[in-house]
């Protein structure tokens, strides 16, 4: 047994053949982990009484010749942005280094009711902002593929945990790209689904009209699994949807002849040309497979970035206001109610968050709202319009996930602008509350992995599954250079 | 220039945070580079586009009410373990009032 290439699947057959228990699985993945992490920085910290009491559950149902759950014994990473019970939960930020919560998320909660064993928490960038993982107060992650690179962000570390071989598959959060940008640059299955999919409750809030749990794999399959367990309506999230919710992992049955696929031409415009060859390619092997593809146009797209970055700043500088130095753990001396205020915040926050809260600030300030944040979701209408009366003629997009891969550590940090450019592909899929996800589909010359995006209509991760599914099973992972 | 030293003072104060001089004028050049180019907006017409506040989708008709039972709360002791200052199940703060 290799926990480093572990499937889901293979957790559930090695675990129903008895070739080891939960708790073996369990104590070897933590020990690989917890040597293997110096390498990567992925993990801020791990759980492991957390961990072995899950796995002793399914050890003991197995025993009892009861169902474990389909996730039982499943080594999971979970992103530092999600509250456990318990176990530290930071942020990435120094702010919260200390912050232990008094609840578990809905989707912990419903991974760990399925089986699921978590190892501990990855790194991020703060408050999950960022495009690099540099940005965390703990250190940045280097990307187990090539570690003088980053391995995207913000879900960083659950990326490079799943591509280290660390965890089986992790969640993160995806609120402009986290979850699908760090998949595509670590070379592994990353999921945004549908806003309201899987309920926010327990994810600290960042842009709480463009949040989404998001699970990471090494296979489709894998997070169709992961999605199917914890979606679904959850009283505590009012935004969380009644959809019914399908059985994905059933559905993978490779026939995808026939789909309609649509090639945005926006999305090709400004694309490294080796990650363009490698986006071509897959779009070669989907007609291979039966799809009809045809060029389409949404014309919204060069809006997309200012867009974004007004309504997710505005969002998080009002979320971010409850740092304030009177709950969360940390407070600065001072002598004054407004001086704590000012300078906890002052003293805790990166940089990009101070930058984030800064823009939020003023583009929600007197005189300025009508301007910015007001013309912003109007822009946000007509982004999500261009998808509507795309997906009236074709049943999926296709797409890079980003306009380079993974890049060398500190080369883009002082330029925000540019590192905000490169969201481009990502952040329409959030702001039209669509579900997309990350598959890999071949490297470059450098070895440096590519994702290719797929887009589908609200609650239609069924269609995208299927796809990255067939597409996986064709071979187009592993591409060709 | 899209945003001046003051104003980003003024909006600092808005936000309650306490920038060094340094950091001022860092975040001036960033807020000027990124409000300058969010002015793109500017090109399209968008008045007769109604503003899209959250991610709306076709469902069925629910209700999005739970029914109003009680259930145990968290506590204030739960509440307050990460308080940084709390007394009497409350938290504490530096004085406003002066008596």
């Amino acid at each position: 047994m290799s926990v480093a290439t572990l499937t889901i699947e293979q957790v559930q057959a090695g675990l129903a053949a008895r070739q080891f228990s939960a708790v073996e699985l369990a104590q070897s993945a933590l020990e690989f982990a917890q040597a293997e992490n110096p390498k990567t920085n992925a993990y801020l910290h791990f759980c492991p009484e957390r961990a072995l009491a899950s796995a002793e559950r399914v050890d003991r149902k197995l025993a009892a010749g009861e169902d474990p759950g389909p996730l039982a014994g499943v080594p999971l990473a979970v992103k530092d942005v999600i509250v456990t019970k318990g176990v530290r939960t930071t942020c990435g930020s120094r702010l919260l280094e200390r912050y232990i919560p008094p609840y578990d998320a809905t989707a912990v909660v419903r991974l760990e009711q399925a089986g699921a064993v978590i190892l501990g928490k990855t790194n991020c960038d703060e408050f999950a902002m960022g495009s690099s993982n540099e940005n965390s107060a703990f250190g940045p992650v280097r990307n187990p593929v090539a570690l003088d690179r980053v391995p995207g962000g913000s879900s960083g570390g659950s990326a490079a945990a799943v591509a280290q071989g660390t965890a089986v598959a992790a969640l993160g959060s995806d609120t402009g790209g986290s979850v699908r940008q760090p998949a595509s640059f670590c070379g592994v299955v990353g999921v945004t689904p549908s806003y309201g999919r899987v309920s926010r409750y327990g994810l600290v809030a960042f842009a709480s009209s463009l949040d989404h749990i998001g699970p990471f794999g090494r296979t489709v399959r894998d997070t169709a699994l992961l999605l199917e367990t914890m979606a679904g309506r959850d009283e505590c999230d009012a935004t969380s949807a009644f959809a019914p919710v399908p059985r994905y992992s059933a559905q993978l049955d490779g026939k995808i002849a026939g789909l309609k696929l649509g090639l945005p031409r926006e999305y090709f415009e400004g694309l490294s040309s080796e990650s363009g060859d490698r986006i071509q390619q897959a779009i070669t092997l989907l007609q291979k497979l039966g799809c009809e593809v045809r060029d389409i146009s949404l014309p919204a797209t060069k809006y997309a970035v200012p867009c974004y970055y007004i309504i997710a700043t505005a969002e998080a500088s009002s979320n971010l206001a409850r740092y304030d130095g009177v709950r969360y753990t940390t407070r600065a001396n001072a002598d004054t109610l407004s001086d704590m205020y000012r300078t906890t915040r002052g003293e805790g926050f990166g940089a990009e968050c101070k930058r984030r809260i800064m823009l939020g600030t003023y583009v929600l300030s007197h005189g300025y709202y009508d301007a910015y944040y007001l013309k912003a979701q109007k822009v946000r209408a007509l982004i999500a319009e261009d998808f509507r009366r795309a997906f009236a003629a074709v049943d999926a997009i296709v797409a890079p996930v980003s306009p380079f891969a993974a890049f060398k550590i500190g080369e883009k940090v002082d330029d925000p602008l540019e590192m905000y450019l490169s969201d481009i592909y990502t952040i329409t899929g959030d702001l039209a509350g669509i579900p997309c996800m990350s598959v890999p589909c071949g490297k470059t010359a450098e070895e440096l992995p590519v994702g290719l995006q797929i887009l589908a209509r609200h609650f239609d991760e069924t269609t995208m599954f299927r796809l990255a599914d067939a597409f996986e099973k064709a071979g187009g992972c592993a591409g060709s250079n | 220039m899209k945003i001046t030293e003051p104003e980003v003072r003024y909006v600092a104060g808005l936000a309650n945070l306490q920038l060094t001089d340094s950091e001022i004028a860092r975040l001036q050049k960033d807020m000027d580079e990124i409000l300058t180019h969010m002015d793109a907006l500017g090109e399209l017409d968008t008045s007769a586009i109604e503003p899209m506040a959250q991610v709306l989708y076709q469902s069925e008709e629910a209700t999005t009410l739970r029914e109003d039972q009680p259930v145990p709360p968290l506590g204030s002791e739960v509440a307050l373990a990460n308080a940084p200052l709390s007394g009497s199940g409350y938290y504490k703060v530096p004085k406003v009032i002066e008596r």
